[in-house]
């Protein structure tokens, strides 16, 4: 029994923030992944040939339905010399990007079909008919879902800790291991995350509401 | 026939015990995730402030915190502050069933609010008690509107219990990673690991629209046998939204 010891508090707080830059850098790369890649993914599961979309959906289910954290262990045990962080940015875009597919495939379903009609009336060319038609209408509605799937991964990123990538909770429990103050490093951890996250899903849910959904 | 199959059926009794952690662990948390669920999403509709405003701490504290610091908080931190331990595998029921439980809430909220104001004046008008109007006819339909999103809060449980493992409880994850250590066959381990989930997300996604079809039936919707196969919507249209 120990009570609640102010200076670990203190004492911490720096060498959290510091792990706090690596779990936003991860963050905001693993969205930016997951963002293009699962646009891409829904762009090719409208692809004419089966022989694209069975196997792509496939994929997709499976990296859906599977662990987050077995993937990354997984990804680290295989790759061993690459950068940690480099492979949980990775695993995190790719994982994502079978939740953001989902999202854009929404919003691409979304779109009337008299406007694919149009384009094709107008004899344009496939490409033209995604940039300059489809995609600005089908991405409109997306972005809240994006941000939501963003905390998401914001609140996933203590397992990069596990494949060794120095994030804010690699430093608590190195600082709760060294100091024996685990209690304090990990309340403060928790509402470092909190003060982060509740401001930003507020935010999604008022955009959420401007776009009415 | 490789090393690591062939030490798999050999230890056929382990991988059996792993695997019933992995179940107990999924099938417990989501039960406190369940009672938690309906008691935060009905306080969150009720007329007192002072409940209502309870309930909304509440989830928005177990959904913003990270399960990952609440169950290393249930581990590590609380034996310093009250002295008392739990074993690795309650630990993991009470994060999970705390975290899943606040996201149910929401869903709860959400379906019980998307019931048609009619019902609710129907059911006065009947002069039905309260309880017998949440019972008898509230619930049921919101309780067809709720099961979809439950079903991937379910996988999403069942996704999280590889964390298990980080807090030495004996799941299916740390049984597979010790047959790697021993057969140094990465790839076919990790790849075994992942379909052995997959598997059993799919199997829960189908027991989900068994109970989907019942509570259909109920309200008299009848479906057809194919959606007992269909995957799991990820739609943003699930009440709650996604995560």
């Amino acid at each position: 029994m120990n009570g609640f010891d102010w200076n670990a508090v203190r004492e911490s707080l720096p060498d959290l923030l510091n792990g706090f830059r690596i779990t936003l850098l991860a963050t905001v790369l693993g969205t930016l992944v997951a963002a293009v890649l699962g646009l891409a993914v829904a762009v090719a599961q409208r692809a004419p040939s089966r022989f694209v979309t069975v196997p792509v959906r496939a994929v997709m289910e499976f990296v859906r339905s599977t662990p987050l954290l077995v993937q990354l262990v997984g990804a680290a045990a295989l790759f061993s010399s690459v950068e940690p962080l480099y492979i949980g940015i990775a695993v995190l875009g790719v994982h994502y990007a079978a939740y953001t597919s989902e999202v854009y495939r929404a919003g691409i379903d979304g779109v009337p079909k008299g406007q694919w009609e149009a384009c094709r009336a107008l004899s344009l060319s496939p490409r033209r008919t995604w940039q300059a038609v489809i995609l600005p209408q089908a991405v409109r509605n997306v972005l809240p879902a994006l941000g939501n799937y963003a905390i998401s991964m914001f609140k996933e990123t203590p397992f990069l800790a596990v494949i060794t990538v120095q994030e804010m909770v690699f430093e608590a429990r190195k600082y709760g291991a060294d100091h024996f103050a685990y209690t304090e490093v990990f309340t403060l951890a928790g509402l470092i995350f909190l003060v982060a996250s509740y401001p930003t899903s507020l935010l999604m849910r008022k955009l959420e509401k401007r776009l009415g959904h | 026939m490789s090393d690591f199959f062939s030490l798999l059926v050999e230890e056929f009794p382990q991988i059996r015990s792993g695997l019933w952690v992995t179940l107990q662990a999924t099938a417990l948390g989501a039960l406190l995730a369940l009672v938690l669920a309906f008691a935060l999403g009905l306080a969150a509709g009720s007329r007192l402030l002072l409940v209502r405003g309870v309930s909304r701490v509440v989830v928005e504290f177990f959904r913003g915190t990270s399960l990952y610091i609440q169950l290393f908080w249930l581990y590590y931190a609380m034996p310093l502050v009250t002295g008392y331990e739990l074993t690795p595998v309650i630990c993991g029921v009470v994060a999970f069933g705390l975290n899943f439980g606040a996201y149910g809430a929401e869903v709860v909220r959400g379906a019980v609010n998307s019931v048609p104001r009619a019902q609710y004046e129907a059911a006065i008008a009947l002069n039905l008690s309260p309880f017998r109007r949440l019972w008898k006819v509230i619930l049921p339909q919101a309780w067809v509107q709720m099961i979809p999103s439950f079903t991937n809060l379910l996988i999403q449980l069942l996704k999280a219990t590889p964390l298990l493992w980080l807090i030495s409880a004996a799941d299916l994850m740390t049984v597979i990673q010790t047959l790697r250590d021993r057969t140094g066959e990465t790839l076919t381990a990790y790849l075994t690991l992942l379909a052995a989930y997959f598997v059993l997300a799919y199997a829960l996604t189908m027991l989900m629209n068994l109970l989907e079809r019942s509570a259909k039936r109920r309200l008299g919707l009848e479906t057809g046998a194919t959606s007992l196969f269909k995957s799991r919507s990820t739609s943003t249209a699930t009440v709650g939204g996604a995560r």
